[in-house]
């Protein structure tokens, strides 16, 4: 692999970076919160700096190609190295984790949940920062899965110390499931590398050799890391553990969980599994592509029953995520386009979402949708931000969302060759009827809550007033939000931003079927 | 018969003193010398000055790991001592460090303990010592007899040990069942080695391996057999394990962490040296056995862990289905080129696992200091008031759990990567269950992650854990160890990267 840049120590700093910090962190007393909380948005910030360093010395008419490519050796005797490299897939996704860590520190800065605890609270996200970040720029299969399981401690704390009533049956749940699809997608990774002669784990070697495995092995080995990567996405039926880890999550927890959690599982399909297993990936397009239409159906069907705000929005993740895997399953450079697109819309959208319910629970104390009414007589500001996610959202031109669903459907007209073309027209005409039921549960939950008038219990004038504590965005809020709305904009009005980077790379990972 | 008596007499009056190498065998002049000091020191200090037996112990223990450093760094390669009855190889080297230092951490966790507890102290020393004697010898031995010696060696004290509280009427259960089972594997193995002696007219392992090969006819089959069951036993595998959580309970916490990492690497020594030296041919018989035992010890340990609400016993079980996941790569190890991925998987984990557990226990120790409480519930809300321990402990529940980049991912790593290098598939099989198993694991793991971090302090009793400076150094020692085999894996790898055990398979 030809060496673009000599900077290649910039992905090894912007990952490992956070882990300093939290190091500092651990001797700053406990009392200190605001020397810790500065310490570690310092860090973020600083980890975010090199990211951007990253983006500027990144050479975009190479984009297709890995850059900042480092490599030295780790785990020499099970033939595993430290091997980290960006391309114009992973790079969006790198820079979107550095983004929100930063954002969600920002929002947390005077918003740290219950019981308090800032010192371990911020560490955690410094520590999960890392877990993602690595995710994306590891080419080694065991440096990704080390990274892809760092996340799941702070993860599973975090929803579990900091989370709602129901905490800690949603963390467990989220952990359980997690853990047992990493369980067989490491047997499969295994079953990978002895398939291939037991020479390395690096994903271009794996790449290469792959497609001479047997058919039959590479059904097997494509099914372990399916499991690995769908419970992550979350696919249907591996999706329960998403609502409850939502719900109970604090909005912090919520907004990374949705903003890049998520993307690791379809990033691996993506990265790993697909371009390594091409014969497989073919024959288990259709199911996928079932799966992900299944799953915009029931996720829609999910969120037309939901009183809460909160679930609501983990239930349209997964209707989200469907679209996102329609595209992949494709397999055309046109659904990956719209998928890869769609990770990262999907992660500023909901992200952005999940921060506003955040607000509206610390101001309301409730997320049930019939007791919230009026947000926009109440709290313009705060209305018309949800107004303009939930446009987003439902995939209005213009805006980000529009540009990973709607080029998603359209791909599905014209799948790859050698998949059914009936199959993947029958899921568009689902798809399409899902994104109708998309625009009418968002819609009827921005009606509901944003219309009309405020409800006796907050509005103020009966006597158990709760209405005293409402008010419109703060500056927080603004600084954490200002940017993840500008760049729903951008992105939507200005979409090959993003592709221009983004195509050059599918075309790298589609190179095994030919183009 | 006669005949042969006299041939044997004969040729003992042309007997020669064999060459002794003294650098092959100072760890265990060391040890032996150390036992010596402890006892004359006991016998002759008064009461109050019996404080110094504890650091002596620990200081013959670095003392001893000296030599095993020289001998590793020497490049004089693997030394064959008394006709190849006693080896000194980077194997038995790797298990003779990793006995000395757990030993020392042993030493770590029980000086205090002893102390408060009001234990003879000089006794509890020796027995120590001579029992990790023995452990450094069966990592050495390759002839029947020395091995039994070894084992009865490192056994019979820790038989003493568990029974150390003894007003407790726990702690003499826990002696005296370990003492039945313990002696009733012993005969079964001996049974077992007289049927080999029987087919190969030899005790010394490498002759074992040439004639137990081959045509494998019923009495071979059941020398096998009982040998790899009289090990069982020493590992507590399912369904031998019946002594373990109750004496595991019932011992001093302190013996408990010796029982559970030291005694149970020494059992694991002897099997691998057994099978892999002595019975490289026999693979037909011991590869089933130890697939079932393993899918049965992971499984049995980890539901019935599920269920402790003690947190001694759920360790106990936890222990035993660890073991479980060590035996795993041995179902697999006669497999064509996997004997050296599954000797390596077996060294590793039991490496890491050494400095894991022994780390819980100093936990335990720690935290039962304060709550004097053996209940999981007593954990509730240690990080509110103890954070480090709390974080420490977390650190060291996902090491066991197999999280990665903490060091017991890499042992469970190297397990998996053994199995499916068969490519065989019941390797496969085997793999898959202990994939679930690991998940299953995580249930107990993650209750005691959850008691600490997100339950209220049971009583409401918040003053915090005084840690003394023993424990302190132990905690220290066993989490570095473990962060660092988690991201740096390559330096332990490194020590069961061993190609295979010297002679083993013929070699």
């Amino acid at each position: 692999m030809e060496v673009l840049s000599d900077n290649n120590w910039a992905l090894s700093v912007g990952t490992f970076l956070p882990l300093l910090g939290v190091l500092v962190m651990l001797f700053i007393p406990k009392a200190q919160e605001t020397a810790t909380k500065a310490v570690a948005l310092i860090t973020a910030v600083a980890t975010l700096g090199v990211g951007i360093f990253t983006l500027t010395q990144f050479n975009f008419d190479q984009a297709g190609k890995m850059q900042f490519v480092a490599q030295t050796n780790w785990i020499s005797v099970l033939k595993s190295t430290y091997f980290v490299g960006i391309d114009g897939i992973s790079l969006p996704l790198y820079l979107l984790s550095m983004v929100i860590t930063v954002l969600v520190m920002i929002y947390s800065w005077n918003h740290v949940p219950e019981p308090g605890n800032t010192k371990a609270f911020f560490a955690l996200m410094l520590i999960l920062q890392t877990g993602m970040a690595g995710t994306f720029i590891a080419r080694d299969l065991i440096l990704f899965f080390v990274f892809f399981e760092l996340v799941l401690l702070p993860m599973y704390f975090m929803i579990g110390v900091w989370g709602g009533e129901n905490r800690q049956y949603a963390s467990l749940k989220f952990f359980l499931y997690t853990m047992f699809g990493s369980a067989l997608m490491l047997v499969a990774f295994l079953a990978l590398f002895f398939k291939t002669g037991a020479e390395s784990f690096s994903i271009p070697f794996l790449i290469e050799q792959g497609a001479g495995i047997s058919r039959n092995a590479q059904i097997w080995i494509f099914g372990g890391m399916f499991v690995g990567f769908a419970v992550k996405v979350p696919m249907f039926p591996f999706h329960t553990w998403l609502p409850d880890a939502h719900t109970q999550a604090p909005t912090q927890g919520s907004v990374i969980l949705a903003a890049v959690l998520l993307k690791l599982g379809t990033y691996g399909f993506v990265r790993i599994a697909i371009p390594i297993l091409p014969v497989a990936a073919k024959e288990w397009a259709p199911w996928i592509g079932l799966l992900a239409v299944i799953g915009i159906i029931y996720g829609a069907l999910g969120c037309l029953a939901q009183t809460d705000m909160k679930r609501l929005i983990a239930f349209s993740s997964v209707a989200h995520m469907g679209f996102v895997m329609l595209g992949i399953s494709t397999l055309t450079s046109f659904g990956m386009n719209a998928a890869v697109f769609g990770m990262v819309a999907h992660g500023l959208i909901t992200g952005m979402l999940f921060f506003i319910a955040g607000s509206v629970k610390e101001r309301y104390h409730t997320l049930e949708i019939s007791r919230l009414s009026g947000m926009l007589k109440q709290m313009p500001r705060m209305g018309w931000i949800l107004g303009f996610c939930v446009m987003a959202s439902l995939g209005l031109p213009g805006l980000a969302g529009f540009w990973g669903e709607f080029p998603a459907i359209l791909s599905a007209y014209q799948p790859a060759a050698g998949l059914s073309e009936v199959t993947f027209r029958i899921f568009m005409v689902i798809a399409a009827v899902g994104t109708v039921l998309a625009a009418g549960y968002l819609l009827w939950l921005f009606q509901r809550i944003a219309f009309g008038e405020p409800t006796a219990e907050f509005s103020g004038d009966s006597h158990d007033d709760h209405g005293s504590g409402i008010h419109d965005v703060n500056v927080f809020e603004w600084m954490a939000w200002a940017p993840l709305l500008a760049a729903i904009l951008v992105l939507g009005v200005y979409p090959n931003l993003l592709f221009k980077i983004i195509d050059p790379a599918v075309q790298g990972v589609l190179s095994a079927f030919g183009g | 018969m006669f005949a042969a008596l006299f041939s044997v007499l004969a040729a003992a009056a042309d007997w020669v003193s064999p060459t002794i190498d003294y650098h092959a065998l100072a760890p265990e002049i060391i040890l032996a010398g150390g036992i010596v000091l402890v006892l004359l020191l006991d016998l002759f200090t008064s009461e109050n000055n019996k404080w110094m037996l504890g650091p002596v112990t620990g200081f013959t223990l670095l003392g001893a790991f000296i030599p095993v450093l020289t001998l590793a760094l020497s490049d004089a390669g693997t030394r064959s001592l008394f006709d190849g009855r006693y080896v000194v190889d980077n194997f038995s080297l790797t298990m003779k460090g990793l006995f000395v230092l757990a030993g020392y951490l042993v030493v770590l966790l029980s000086s205090d303990y002893l102390r408060e507890g009001d234990f003879y102290e000089g006794e509890y020393w020796v027995l120590m010592l001579s029992s990790l004697l023995g452990m450094v010898m069966m990592a050495s031995s390759r002839d029947l007899v020395s091995i039994f010696v070894s084992l009865e060696f490192l056994s019979i004290p820790a038989y003493m040990m568990a029974a150390w509280r003894k007003r407790d009427l726990k702690s003499n259960e826990a002696g005296v069942k370990y003492f039945l089972l313990g002696v009733f594997a012993s005969a079964l193995m001996l049974y077992g080695m007289s049927l080999l002696y029987g087919i190969s007219n030899s005790t010394l392992l490498t002759d074992i391996g040439t004639y137990v090969s081959g045509d494998m006819s019923a009495i071979r089959a059941v020398a096998v057999l009982f040998v790899v069951i009289g090990f069982a036993f020493k590992i507590s595998a399912v369904p031998f394990h019946t002594w373990a959580p109750d004496t595991y309970e019932g011992a001093p916490t302190p013996v408990t962490a010796f029982l559970s990492v030291a005694s149970k690497a020494a059992g694991f020594v002897a099997l691998l040296t057994i099978v892999y030296v002595g019975f490289p041919n026999a693979s037909e018989v011991w590869q089933p056995v130890f697939w079932i035992l393993a899918a049965l010890t992971m499984t049995v340990g980890n539901v019935m862990a599920l269920r402790q609400t003690n947190i001694v016993r759920m360790l106990a079980f936890s222990s035993i289905s660890q073991g479980g996941f060590i035996l795993m790569p041995l179902a697999i190890a006669g497999e064509g080129d996997s004997a050296g991925a599954a000797l390596r998987a077996v060294v590793t984990y039991l490496l890491v696992y050494a400095a894991t557990n022994l780390g819980v226990f100093a936990v335990v120790i720690a935290v039962a200091h304060k709550t004097r409480s053996g209940s999981i519930s007593s954990y509730g809300g240690l990080f509110s008031y103890a954070p480090g321990l709390a974080v420490i402990m977390t650190i060291f529940m996902a090491s066991l759990a197999g999280i990665p980049p903490l060091g017991g991912w890499i042992g469970k790593f190297g397990s998996f990567q053994a199995l499916v290098s068969a490519g065989t598939t019941w390797g496969y099989a085997l793999a898959v269950i202990g994939a679930v198993n690991t998940v299953i694991a995580f249930g107990y793991y993650g209750n005691m992650m959850r008691e600490m971090w997100m339950r209220p302090v049971p009583d409401g009793d918040t003053t915090p854990v005084v840690v003394p400076s023993a424990l302190m150094v132990a905690l220290g020692l066993t989490t570095f160890a473990t962060l660092l085999l988690g991201i740096l894996p390559g330096l332990v790898l490194h020590f069961g990267d061993l190609a295979n055990l010297a002679g083993a398979f013929g070699g």
